[in-house]
């Protein structure tokens, strides 16, 4: 038993380190494409949280949406917009970095505070353990039946609002004069619609 | 496998772990000028958020585990976030022909 517990312990120290480097390789890398790979190691990491934590159907669901969809959706969006462009330097961008890095580390003091201050009440119920998967399912389908429906409605409308906002409208003819329009023209004009007004 | 969730583990242990990557995950959204980051440090805020729930779910609520529910609650509506952040992201980009959130002024007064 011993044996059992120091490996989950050297598992949770090792995955707990995976995690926090790899978050800030994510904010702190300057290449973004390194940046969504490291991000799926991260992700991966937390699935193997979730099963120390007896979850199994929690691990999978987070491996097969959040590094199968997500992190794919996200290295597919880095691909259509990688543009090589030179970000033009901002006034004070290091004192502002330096401004929230303060606060995130208050609020990071903070927050450990009411960790460590709180009374949790321990020991709670005995965990079921492998069990998990079905009770989560019975869940699903009695006291949480509503937001699961309604959760599969908004899957549909996020996906709906995707395709409209994503898609490339070009429209063939025009509608006051009939006529035909030149689809050259459309895909060649490259200037921005929207006025810059970052100057 | 039932006394694992009261081994050498603390509660406090999970908790410390998910404050670290929430703070991180602030940071990023506040300091990233690229804006296919700022996504990606929702989605580690969101996972933080996760770990929470997962871990209070495991210690203290270990026979209904509601936290479980509610995580993968979380997790369908961030997936769903991602999906539409990315589309006007990439409506964006087709716009302004570029991803620099410092651009994004539209809206400023």
């Amino acid at each position: 038993m011993h044996i059992a517990q120091y490996t989950e312990l050297i598992c949770f120290i090792i995955l707990g380190a995976v995690i926090i480097i790899g978050s800030l390789g994510v904010v702190l890398l300057n290449n973004i494409v390194y940046s969504a790979f490291l991000l799926g190691g991260v992700f991966m990491s937390i699935a193997g949280l979730y099963l120390l934590l007896n979850a199994s159907f929690v691990a999978a669901a987070q491996v097969l949406v959040y590094v199968g969809a997500v992190n794919v959706l996200i290295i597919f969006a880095i691909m259509l917009v990688n543009k090589r462009e030179e970000l033009s330097p901002i006034k004070g961008l290091k004192l502002r970095r330096f401004i929230s890095g303060g606060v995130c580390t208050c609020l990071l003091g903070l927050l450990i505070r009411v960790n460590l201050t709180t009374k949790w009440n321990m020991p709670g119920p005995a965990s079921i353990g492998e069990g998990s998967t079905v009770r989560i399912g019975e869940h699903l389908f009695t006291d949480y039946l509503l937001p699961f429906e309604l959760a599969s409605v908004l899957l549909l409308m996020a996906m709906i609002g995707a395709i409209v906002l994503a898609r490339r409208d070009v429209l063939d003819t025009d509608e006051e004069a009939q006529e035909k329009i030149k689809q050259g023209i459309i895909e060649q004009k490259k200037q921005p619609l929207l006025i810059d007004q970052s100057s | 496998m039932i006394e694992t969730s009261q081994g050498l583990i603390p509660l406090q242990a999970y908790l410390i772990l998910a404050s670290l990557l929430f703070c991180i995950g602030v940071w990023g959204l506040i300091n990233s000028r690229n804006a296919v980051r700022v996504l990606m440090s929702i989605e580690l805020m969101l996972n933080a958020v996760n770990i929470n729930l997962m871990a209070f779910s495991s210690y203290l609520d270990g026979s209904l585990i509601r936290g479980q529910v509610f995580t993968v609650f979380v997790i369908t509506v961030a997936a769903a976030e991602a999906a539409v952040g990315l589309a006007i992201l990439l409506s964006l980009y087709r716009n302004r022909v570029t991803v620099d959130m410092e651009s994004f002024n539209l809206l400023k007064w």
